[in-house]
């Protein structure tokens, strides 16, 4: 027998009042914890993402979008610019690399990426089996989406039209995939990766087809034309969706960036500071949600408190007893503050345990929608401080209902009842 | 054994009530005796008991247990003292609510630092008739069955003195006799001394020794 087996029979005695309280603690920590992981999740996922991006080009609309679209594949493309267009900026010797980046069709869900071999040395690829791509229609695939659809090197497959799964196939010119990737937590993970060319390329035959199917023959006729002018022409028609760019000075960057702005059909985005915007957004909620947390595990505070303040009250005559069989009143002081204790505790691990339950069915979520997962973390520093935070609340609470035991008269208790 | 001279306590002063000074007539209770203390309500019974039991101090007198003059304890000697020394039954029989008959008879080793000795508490579950509810909490058994119930937890530390408060004020006649043979019994069978401070009557026959307040 100690005091703690002593107050967990205390809390027992109480089923209702100790789980309302365990709930309500537990449920505080859950919501801070969660909100602390997801925050920490995205802000690692994000920050590493765009690592060594300084500007992203791109066709005009929203800033956020082209960034959300081209670097993090998570949003639908603003539209193509041309390539011509887009080189005559990035051969300025002010830019270190440019990456172009051409999208617009998926796979069973998971998007291909036209682009050139930088884009996989851009976040440090590490191939797990095969090599890189050097011709059209070779592809190379991201880690998780290898692991997802089955796919190794050698399988080949035919891509879809759009983002949704539902667009059209396109049959007639199948990929071989000649890599996978090792796991790179990045963007790499959950995307297809092929040459510009590949993409260029089926969607040519596309075209094609679909005049062909359309009959018309002034369509022909144009289309006649066309091929007449001849490659060099069609070079330059060539379109991208977007185009990543490294400056070697990044305050010099933000010259070309505005006089792409100003003087061409495109836009640039710089990721820091639509990231930054976009956690501004985010943090008001989140702020909001902590505090709503905090009042939470204080109104557990105050539900430890107020059973404690009415036990002792009716347990009186019970510290008397103690008391008079030569417990100190210390001891039952600390009798009655390791039930507060406890009550923090579980409702502690309770909390951390939801949190983890809540942030796996959130990723089940998001990984379906936007092929983004959470790892399920260990114990944050922050937790740690929330840990803390979590047994102050219940020891205060413990501790001003439980100082009455110093004013207990044993005489006069053991005598009145 | 239990002793005291010219006893003397008096309530601390409040505003509008006249203090009530009680002087108490002397006694003494050797080892395995037993003595009755009677008087009508008001006359100090249980305050002469809590003084016995240093859940008082006295304003004069002596008291002496094992002859050791323990009068002038502080609060935290009194306390130690009564947990290894002395065995107090209260008129009703109050236990830790939310924990088990075998565990508020352990309660009472815990709380005065002794090992817990698991065997005695079950000897005197036997003994004195409730070894079947051991398990059960103490709100379950009725009123005769937890008398003796605090019967034993007051004899679990081996005391030298047992004080009982009006024992058995709350117990029907069979279970009045029962419970004071009981008492009684145990009592001897660890030599200590036993005071009981009552105003039921039907208690005067079964002790030798009486004291009138």
């Amino acid at each position: 027998m100690n005091l703690l087996h002593i107050s967990w029979k205390n809390l027992k005695d109480k089923p209702l009042t100790s789980f309302l309280s365990i709930l309500l603690m537990s449920l505080g920590i859950a919501i801070i914890s969660l909100l602390l992981l997801v925050g920490k999740q995205l802000e690692e996922k994000f920050t590493r993402n765009i690592q060594g991006i300084d500007m992203v080009l791109g066709a005009k609309g929203s800033p956020l979008q082209l960034i959300l679209a081209a670097v993090y594949q998570i949003d639908s493309p603003t539209g193509n610019i041309k390539m011509e267009e887009a080189m005559r900026f990035t051969r300025n010797p002010m830019v270190q690399s440019a990456i172009p980046l051409s999208m617009g069709d998926s796979y069973q869900g998971y998007r291909i990426i036209g682009t050139t071999p930088k884009y996989i040395e851009h976040f440090q690829g590490e191939f797990e089996q095969g090599k890189t791509f050097e011709n059209a229609l070779e592809i190379v695939v991201g880690a998780k989406v290898a692991r997802n659809l089955g796919l190794k090197v050698g399988d080949s497959f035919a891509s879809q039209h759009g983002y949704d799964g539902e667009g059209d196939h396109h049959e007639e010119s199948k990929f071989k995939v000649v890599g996978v990737l090792k796991q790179s937590n990045s963007v790499l993970d959950q995307v297809l990766i092929t040459p510009l060319e590949s993409v260029w390329a089926v969607h040519e035959h596309h075209e094609a087809e679909e005049a062909g199917k359309g009959a018309n023959a002034l369509k022909l006729l144009t289309e006649d034309e066309h091929s007449e002018q001849g490659e060099e022409h069609h070079e330059d028609e060539k379109e991208i969706t977007a185009m990543l760019v490294k400056f070697r000075n990044p305050a010099m960057g933000m010259m070309i960036s505005r006089s792409i702005n100003e003087n061409s059909t495109m836009q640039t985005a710089t990721p820091a500071i639509e990231m930054n915007r976009l956690f501004a957004l985010m943090g008001v909620g989140i702020d909001t949600l902590k505090l709503i947390a905090l009042v939470i595990i204080i109104v557990s505070g105050i539900s430890v408190f107020v059973s404690l303040y009415n036990s002792l009250k009716e347990r009186k005559y019970e510290m008397a007893l103690m008391l008079s069989m030569g417990a100190s009143r210390t001891k039952l002081f600390l009798l009655l503050l390791s039930e507060g204790l406890i009550i923090s505790v579980i409702g502690y691990v309770l909390g951390i345990l939801l949190s983890r339950l809540g942030l796996g069915v959130m990723a089940q979520n998001v990984e379906q929608n936007f092929h983004y997962d959470f790892g399920v973390l260990s114990l944050l520093t922050e937790e740690l401080w929330l840990l803390a935070g979590a047994l102050i609340i219940g020891l205060l609470a413990a501790a001003i209902p439980s100082l009455g035991i110093y004013k207990i008269d044993i005489s006069r208790t053991l005598a009145d009842d | 054994m239990i002793a005291t001279q010219q006893l003397t306590f008096a309530y601390p002063t409040q505003s509008n009530v006249p203090t009530k000074q009680f002087t108490f007539p002397d006694f003494s209770c050797a080892d395995g005796e037993t003595m009755l203390i009677l008087g009508k309500s008001g006359r100090g019974k249980t305050t002469f008991l809590h003084l016995m039991a240093l859940l008082l101090k006295p304003t004069g007198g002596s008291i002496q247990i094992h002859n050791q003059e323990i009068s002038h304890f502080d609060s935290a000697q009194a306390a130690a003292f009564r947990a290894a020394n002395v065995g107090i039954i209260y008129q009703k029989p109050h236990f830790v609510h939310s924990l088990s008959v075998l565990d508020n008879l352990l309660l009472a080793n815990y709380l005065a630092n002794k090992s817990l000795a698991k065997e005695k508490a079950q000897h005197l579950a036997e003994s004195l008739g409730f070894a079947d509810h051991l398990a059960k909490k103490t709100t379950q058994l009725s009123q005769g069955e937890q008398q003796r119930v605090s019967i034993a937890r007051a004899l679990m530390n081996n005391a030298s003195v047992i004080l009982a408060d009006e024992p058995t004020s709350n117990l029907d006649d069979d279970n009045c006799l029962r419970v004071i043979d009981l008492l009684k019994t145990q009592t001897s069978e660890i030599g200590a001394s036993l005071v009981v401070v009552t105003h039921d009557q039907r208690l005067k026959d079964v002790f030798e020794k009486h004291l009138y307040l």
